[in-house]
């Protein structure tokens, strides 16, 4: 057992720490909400020289060949900040699916460009069913002579409106069961018969509908296999579910600490905010949220990172976590009170946050039930 | 970071000197391990504040060979510590946990810990080798009736009269008194400074004179005690430390009780109360199916899996700390205030899911899991006021720990 970051992730954090303070402030990060591209292109610049979208690939990728714990420590400080850049979508979520199912000229091709800072991507993964079981995938992709023509719509698409390239996961076989069948496609997002709207958001996040109308895709243009998709997409939602996690620990971290700093200069009846004990148990009580997110988190990357199966472990961090960040923001705005309620304060920005990733990549009921059917080797009869 | 659970390195325990020890281990318990003292220790698993006779007696029996944990305390030798190889401990693991023995901390731990830093020679030299051997064990004697969560304020009298005190007073919560052969006294011996600075500390054998110890039946029915002191002589050779420096030593104290709280050693795959209510839950049909199907309770089951895993880290992050060399008071206090109120969720949660079965208690008929969940509901209650008030915990973690101002007083 060592609860501490190794070296270089200790620079690692502190660097990314230093950079995002002074790069990312907060008034950009508000901007960034009502921005119609919804990130800053000199800022993405700036991060791509600092080697972040390259951390966790290979270096023949031209990445740094960092482990998925590396990752998680960066992601952290990411949502601590709230960083409004396409990190998320490019790296997490597409970058990670290609280096796990992808071909060798896929990978060459695009992550090298990923790592370079040249190419947005994303996952276009969830439709209007909003689940993230494979029953939930009902978009078709039809055999035309080699090619594939998809129809349907993807609901809730990070980033897709500035991506350069969708990874659309589509039914091309109706299987015995929901999981055979599905299919990844690499996907140009300025392909004829796509039209994507950006969606207004609770944290203006750029999540996006897609329509795909008679998109013609190339055979060679498959992420894996034909028809067996759906083990990439498994792999990849737990990757993405503890890089979420990650994030909602570095958002729900800052909370405290603001919250603290907070109760510490308030006064009110001539003494210190944070003097009074009732005071003081909001933070213990937001303590025990941070750490215990933190940990749970912390434990499932590190499985990942060792390549050790973590079912259990993922979707008790999300499950937890779903719930722990938003006590800890809404704790975070009853301390703050009037001033952490008003637009321009940074409190609004992690209530916000703290919301949407409740449901992103799963909400805790979710998670809980399938950590049941792992704990009770029982299916729930209502489902 | 590094979530591995260290497990020991491989020892060859097939030597002639492994062999010889593990003949001796099964030979003792053969003879000692009787059926009576299994079953006795059986009907009591769930009572944690209680050791009936026979397993006290063979308890007793274990100390005196320097077997109460196969980790001999980590003592010099002139004070009771015992150099025990790699062998032998695993010997004596493998064959406790082999016959389902887990290991008692034997109720000196705490005492132990302090004694050896604050002690005189004479004091260690007296105790220790005892404490390791088992053949005594404390109860704590802090709280009185109008000292609780404000202990500093205790009331209960130590007089200096020669080479000895006379002591004078009522302590209450005692638990363990009566099954234990002394009693780690808090008393105050200078009325006239601020109440911290005038307690001192002292190791009181139940058996002087003046000394009545009544019991206190629990809600949970477990017993306490309260305990009487009138006209008690205890040689002055007893007082831990120095005289008026108490407070410091119990703050010590209490610091090495409170680790164990609400978390202590959590064995992986160990048979817990979580792990009954899975198996009950799986084996249990309401309205034609297992309780496990149904969603409401697969939710909440989910859920306890989850606080108890946090439980489980917030536990080893406290030992990881200690072994580093840190005193871990704010991580201490989270793991106590956590690990205790998550008792009180499991028992709350779990006669929940029973329905009508949750109120049945230990030894009636049609009783799930032989009432420990029933007992757990009842017995979690005080878990957040003994040991530390989770107000005070709570007040300690935010002004320790992210530098709140303290309350004026």
């Amino acid at each position: 057992m060592d609860f501490d970051l190794n070296e270089e992730q200790e620079m690692l954090k502190t660097a990314a720490r230093d950079f995002l303070s002074k790069e990312c402030p907060k008034a950009m990060v508000k901007e960034m909400a009502q921005d119609e591209r919804g990130y800053p292109p000199e800022l993405w610049h700036k991060i791509t020289e600092l080697g972040w979208p390259g951390l966790v690939f290979p270096e023949h990728y031209g990445g740094s060949g960092g482990g998925f714990l590396d990752l998680t420590v960066l992601v952290e400080e990411m949502g601590r900040a709230c960083l409004p850049v396409p990190f998320f979508s490019t790296v997490v979520l597409a970058g990670l699916f290609i280096l796990n199912a992808g071909s060798e000229e896929q990978k060459q091709d695009l992550l090298t460009r990923v790592t370079q800072g040249e190419v947005i991507l994303t996952l276009a993964l969830t439709e209007p069913t909003a689940g993230y079981d494979a029953a939930s995938v009902e978009v078709e992709a039809a055999d035309d002579n080699g090619d594939y023509i998809i129809n349907g719509t993807k609901l809730f698409i990070p980033d897709a409106h500035i991506a350069d390239y969708l990874i659309c996961i589509a039914r091309t076989e109706k299987g015995a069961v929901p999981e055979e069948g599905i299919t990844a496609f690499l996907v140009d997002a300025k392909s004829p018969g796509i039209s994507c709207t950006v969606l207004k958001t609770i944290a203006g996040d750029k999540l996006c509908e897609v329509v795909f109308d008679n998109v013609r895709v190339p055979h060679k243009n498959i992420v894996g296999e034909l028809n067996q998709g759906w083990a990439p997409v498994a792999k990849i939602l737990q990757q993405a579910t503890v890089a979420k996690c990650a994030e909602m620990v570095g958002g729900a971290q800052q909370v405290l600490e603001m919250s603290a700093e907070y109760t510490k200069e308030r006064i009110v009846f001539g003494r210190q905010l944070g003097s009074f004990p009732v005071i003081q148990h909001h933070i213990a009580n937001m303590m025990i949220d941070v750490d215990s997110c933190r940990f749970l988190t912390y434990e499932a990357a590190w499985k990942l990172s060792e390549g050790l199966s973590c079912e259990v472990e993922t979707h008790m961090a999300k499950a937890w976590a779903s719930e722990a960040y938003q006590r800890v923001a809404a704790l975070g705005q009853q301390i703050f009170g009037g001033v952490g309620f008003i637009q321009n304060h940074d409190m609004p920005l992690y209530f916000r946050r703290a919301k949407a990733a409740e449901s992103t990549l799963g909400d805790s009921y979710y998670h809980r039930e399938q950590l049941a059917q792992l704990l009770t080797r029982a299916e729930s009869s209502a489902s | 970071m590094d979530f591995k659970v260290e497990t020991p390195e491989p020892v060859d325990t097939d030597t002639e000197d492994g062999r010889k020890f593990r003949q001796e281990v099964r030979d003792f318990l053969d003879k000692e391990l009787t059926d009576d003292v299994i079953r006795e220790r059986a009907l009591n698993r769930d009572l944690p504040y209680d050791t009936p006779p026979l397993v006290r007696e063979f308890n007793r029996k274990l100390g005196a060979r320097g077997w109460l944990s196969p980790q001999a305390p980590d003592w010099p030798e002139e004070y009771g510590g015992v150099e025990r190889s790699e062998v032998e401990r695993r010997v004596l693991a493998e064959e406790m946990t082999a016959r389902g023995i887990g290991w008692g901390s034997g109720y000196g731990g705490i005492q132990g810990a302090v004694i050896i830093r604050r002690g005189s020679e004479e004091m260690k030299r007296e105790f220790l080798p005892r404490i390791a051997r088992g053949e005594i064990s404390f109860a704590l004697g802090y709280t009185e009736p109008n000292a609780g969560t404000d202990l500093a304020s205790l009331e209960m009298r130590a007089v200096r009269d020669g080479d000895d005190y006379i002591i004078n007073g009522q302590k209450v919560y005692s638990s363990f008194a009566h099954i234990t052969t002394h009693h780690w006294l808090a008393a105050r011996t200078d009325p006239d400074v601020p109440k911290h600075r005038g307690i001192s500390l002292f190791v009181v054998d139940f058996a002087t004179p003046g000394i009545t110890i009544r019991p206190l039946w629990t809600m949970s029915g477990d017993r306490t005690n309260e305990v009487f002191y009138d006209d008690v002589r205890v040689p002055a050779r007893n007082l831990v430390g120095e005289e008026n420096n108490g407070w410091s030593y119990i703050r010590e104290a209490l610091g090495v009780e409170r680790i164990g709280m609400g978390g202590g050693v959590v064995g992986e795959g160990r048979r817990t109360i979580l792990t009954d209510l899975i198996e009950y839950a799986n084996e249990t049909e309401r309205g034609g199916k297992p309780l496990s199907e149904d969603s409401n309770v697969r939710q909440r089951l989910a859920q306890l899996a989850i606080e108890a895993s946090i439980r489980r880290l917030f536990s080893y992050r406290t030992s990881w700390l200690m072994r580093k060399g840190d005193i871990p008071e704010v991580e201490a206090a989270m793991s106590k205030v956590w690990g205790n109120e998550f008792d009180q969720r499991m028992g709350h949660i779990g006669t929940q899911i029973m329905g009508l079965y949750g109120q049945l208690e230990a030894g009636s008929r049609w009783v799930p899991i032989n009432g420990s969940v029933e007992h757990r509901h009842l017995f979690a209650v005080h878990l957040s006021y003994g040991g530390g008030s989770h107000e005070l915990m709570r007040s300690l973690m935010a002004t320790r720990g992210m530098g709140l101002p303290r309350e004026p007083r």
